[in-house]
């Protein structure tokens, strides 16, 4: 069945890039608890997501399917996007979630390494937010959510290949969203901080460490207000506000951990 | 290719929160409305009329929507046994100008009088009278409409009832409408001699209306949504009847049919979200209800302001800010008066701001399958979209309406669970049949009609 946005945010149908994502995961839970009926997983490793797949049904999803998705094979990227707008009509919300972390003092040695997270994370992003934008447009409707991070907002020394990955999907996302301005198509862009994740399993906490769930809530009420930008947790907007400003010495003391 | 004037636009509902984007189609005159679904695009195609449906009836996203309010024109009239044949693209504003003067007032009237004929016909709406004379559609001998089947077609109810009635509250499912016959009500004035009741509570308006509104043409509740306790559900009650031209005195009694609405003023297109909030609305709740005379008899009143003073403000709907406003509507059966006070006071629980908020009593039901109105009380409440908490609070209202054999007017609707409609129309599968033989391809959509899988 084909839906679209409703006026208090509720979601029909959504697609998650990254489908493993523990942060869309508990984005899609939250959704399906509510009245979303189609779920499809997008990820490296469909078969992975048999577990989560059943729950979904369980929880009350009429379809929940994964399909085959590589960030980094750009070529693809259109294809798969096309595929599951014609099989499953309107898709009301797309999460674009995936992404590597990696580790600094690893890309210091290794810029190859560093090139494939820029690929992953900006390039896939590109190319796979511009293959959603593409269908959006042409349904008339429909919300692109794109998981950047504060890590983008100021550049950290300690992840500045991945801080800087984020600040170019970021930009991406933000000029998109303005590019689809008068089409119905949307992008919102979700900028959270520390959250307890698989990306970060084992890592010291920092400041406003959040969950996956809190996250999902901020996702839903940005959805509800027709937020173009959304922090998790919200008060990071002010924080962030204080330190984008900071001069630059300032920043290196307090941004090394 | 694409019809002549048309061009991408962004269209939402009169509660502006879920615009979507769709080719937007002028036709400037009947022979070019009547072109309107050649070439249908893949995503379908919808009529619009002035777009004062709250949600999403009258968009399409991907697709195109036909704009028909250029096709306005009154084809006959007939003053002397008060019949019209009048363009679906006319609005009831201008209908109003042409015809008090000359002593006929339209059949049904809504809250606003900037709805089109072909809205009218496709909400199948009610006004202050539905418990004396139906709706609108039970007041129509004929309709022309554009089938995607069988191109222009004329139906009535006694031709062709069933796509006559599923085109009733068919919210523009089933073809384009090109016009109306409609069946006048003579006036001998233009002024109302109006009864107003303040009542202490639910239970005492309840009562009132039951006991009372038999006697008049025209009847309605506003309802203060936010008092709780013994005061929870008091109303200001008015009820009246158009005037006798030997019952005006002074300068009406010179021009008894004299009727010149005013607009007074705008609102502007940026206001800031949260001026209607809480407090503010709470504010207003109690000054309109002080303000109304505890009991006041035969006031006389002008049409503007018993049935339209909300359009006395163009674009009121701008008050609520970029976020918009969500209506909900429901009807539950005259029996469920215990239904609708768990409603109300669940609303009055959850400080759930409304100041818009209208209880009336229904009379009877017409044919229409889709057709809103049946023997109830309908309560009808505009809340701020940017409320928390909203969406599940509606959607637990929605479940008390159904488990009482209820429903929800869907020309207000923007976010009901669609897994609800059947049971809200439960004879969705019958329209469904006469609306497969009027479009077997599906041409007609609308977001509404996607969101909640009508066709
Ligand atoms: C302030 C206010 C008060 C209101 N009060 C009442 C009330 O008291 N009672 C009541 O019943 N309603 C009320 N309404 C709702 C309103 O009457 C209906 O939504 C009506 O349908 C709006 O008409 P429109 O011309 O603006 O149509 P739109 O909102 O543009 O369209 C509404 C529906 O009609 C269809 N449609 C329009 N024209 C055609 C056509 N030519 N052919 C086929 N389909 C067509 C559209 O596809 C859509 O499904 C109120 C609305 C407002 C804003
Ligand atoms: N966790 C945080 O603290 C945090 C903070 C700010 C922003 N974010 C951002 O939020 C998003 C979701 O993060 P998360 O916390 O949910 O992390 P996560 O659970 O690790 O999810 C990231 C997902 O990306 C997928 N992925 C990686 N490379 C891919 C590729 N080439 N092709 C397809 N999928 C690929 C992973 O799939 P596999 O399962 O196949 O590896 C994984 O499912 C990410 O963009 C992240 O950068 C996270």
């Amino acid at each position: 069945m084909a839906t679209v946005r409703d006026a208090v945010g509720g979601v029909q149908s959504v697609l998650v890039l990254g489908g493993g994502s523990d942060l869309a995961l508990a984005t899609v839970r939250r959704m399906v608890a509510d009245r979303c009926h189609t779920v499809v997983l997008a990820a490296r490793h469909p078969d992975r997501l048999e577990g989560e797949l059943a729950a979904l049904r369980g929880a009350g999803a009429a379809t929940a399917e994964s399909v085959s998705f590589d960030a980094d094979d750009v070529t693809s990227h259109q294809k798969v996007v096309d595929d599951v707008f014609a099989r499953h009509g309107d898709i009301d919300l797309v999460l674009l979630a995936f992404g590597v972390l990696g580790d600094q003092d690893n890309f210091d040695h290794d810029p190859v390494a560093a090139a494939a997270a820029a690929t992953t994370n900006f390039v896939g992003g590109v190319s796979a937010g511009l293959a959603v934008a593409g269908q959006l447009r042409a349904q008339g409707h429909g919300t692109l959510v794109v998981f950047s991070s504060v890590a983008g907002v100021r550049v950290r020394a300690d992840n500045l290949v991945y801080g800087a990955t984020k600040a170019g999907l970021d930009g991406f996302a933000s000029g998109l969203s303005d590019r689809l301005a008068g089409t119905g198509a949307r992008v919102m862009v979700v900028r959270p901080g520390f959250v307890h994740s698989k990306m970060t399993d084992g890592m010291d906490p920092a400041p406003f460490a959040t969950t996956p769930e809190a996250v999902a809530d901020a996702v839903l009420d940005g959805l509800r207000r027709g937020s173009e930008v959304v922090w998790a947790p919200p008060a990071l907007r002010l924080v962030f506000g204080v330190l984008r400003l900071v001069p630059r010495p300032v920043w290196r003391r307090l941004s090394a951990r | 290719m694409s019809p002549p004037h048309s061009s991408a636009a962004l269209l939402s509902g009169w509660g502006r929160t879920a615009p979507s984007g769709a080719e937007l189609v002028r036709p400037l005159g009947l022979g070019e409305l009547r072109t309107t679904l050649d070439d249908a695009p893949t995503r379908g195609v919808i009529a619009r009329g002035l777009g004062r449906s709250y949600g999403d009836a009258a968009q399409n996203a991907g697709g195109r929507v036909i704009d028909t309010t250029s096709v306005d024109d009154v084809a006959w009239f007939d003053a002397e046994r008060g019949h019209i044949k009048v363009a679906a693209g006319a609005s009831l504003d201008e209908l109003m100008r042409h015809l008090v003067p000359r002593g006929w007032f339209v059949p049904v009237s809504p809250g606003t009088r900037f709805v089109t004929v072909g809205g009218a016909v496709a909400s199948d709406i009610h006004g202050k009278n539905h418990h004396r004379v139906g709706s609108w559609c039970d007041h129509v001998s004929e309709l022309t409409l554009l089938t995607p089947a069988d191109g222009q077609v004329t139906v009535g109810p006694d031709r062709d009832p069933d796509l006559f009635w599923a085109t009733a509250g068919g919210m523009g499912l089933t073809g384009v409408i090109l016009d109306a016959t409609v069946t006048l009500t003579p006036i001998e004035t233009s002024r109302l001699l109006v009864d107003t009741d303040r009542t202490a509570n639910l239970d005492e308006v309840m009562a009132l209306m039951e006991s009372g509104d038999a006697a008049y043409p025209y009847s309605v509740a506003w309802i203060d949504l936010v008092a709780t306790g013994s005061a929870l559900g008091r109303s200001v009650l008015t009820r009246g009847r158009f005037a006798r031209r030997h019952e005006l005195t002074g300068s009406a009694a010179r021009d008894p049919l004299a009727y010149s609405p005013q607009v007074v003023a705008g609102v502007p297109p940026v206001v800031p979200s949260g001026l209607l909030n809480r407090a503010s609305i709470r504010a207003f709740n109690e000054f309109w209800y002080r303000k109304a005379p505890a009991r006041r008899r035969d006031e006389v009143q002008e049409i503007p302001r018993f049935w339209h003073p909300l359009d006395l403000v163009r674009d009121w709907n701008r008050l609520y800010g970029a976020r918009g406003v969500v209506q909900w509507q429901c009807v539950v059966p005259l029996e469920a008066g215990g239904a609708l006070r768990r409603i109300i006071a669940g609303l009055a629980e959850a400080r759930c701001p409304s100041f818009l908020s209208v209880l009336k009593r229904f009379g009877p039901a017409n044919p229409g399958p889709l057709s809103f109105p049946g023997p109830g009380w309908t309560l009808s409440l505009d809340i701020p979209a940017m409320v928390s908490g909203l969406g599940p609070l509606l959607d637990r209202l929605d479940l008390e309406v159904v488990e009482v054999g209820g429903r929800i007017y869907l020309a207000k609707d923007s976010r009901l669970r669609p897994e609800l409609v059947g049971d809200m129309y439960p004879r969705l599968d019958e329209w469904r049949a006469v609306r497969d033989r009027a479009d077997p391809n599906g041409v007609l959509r609308s977001d509404l009609s996607r969101r909640l899988g009508l066709c």
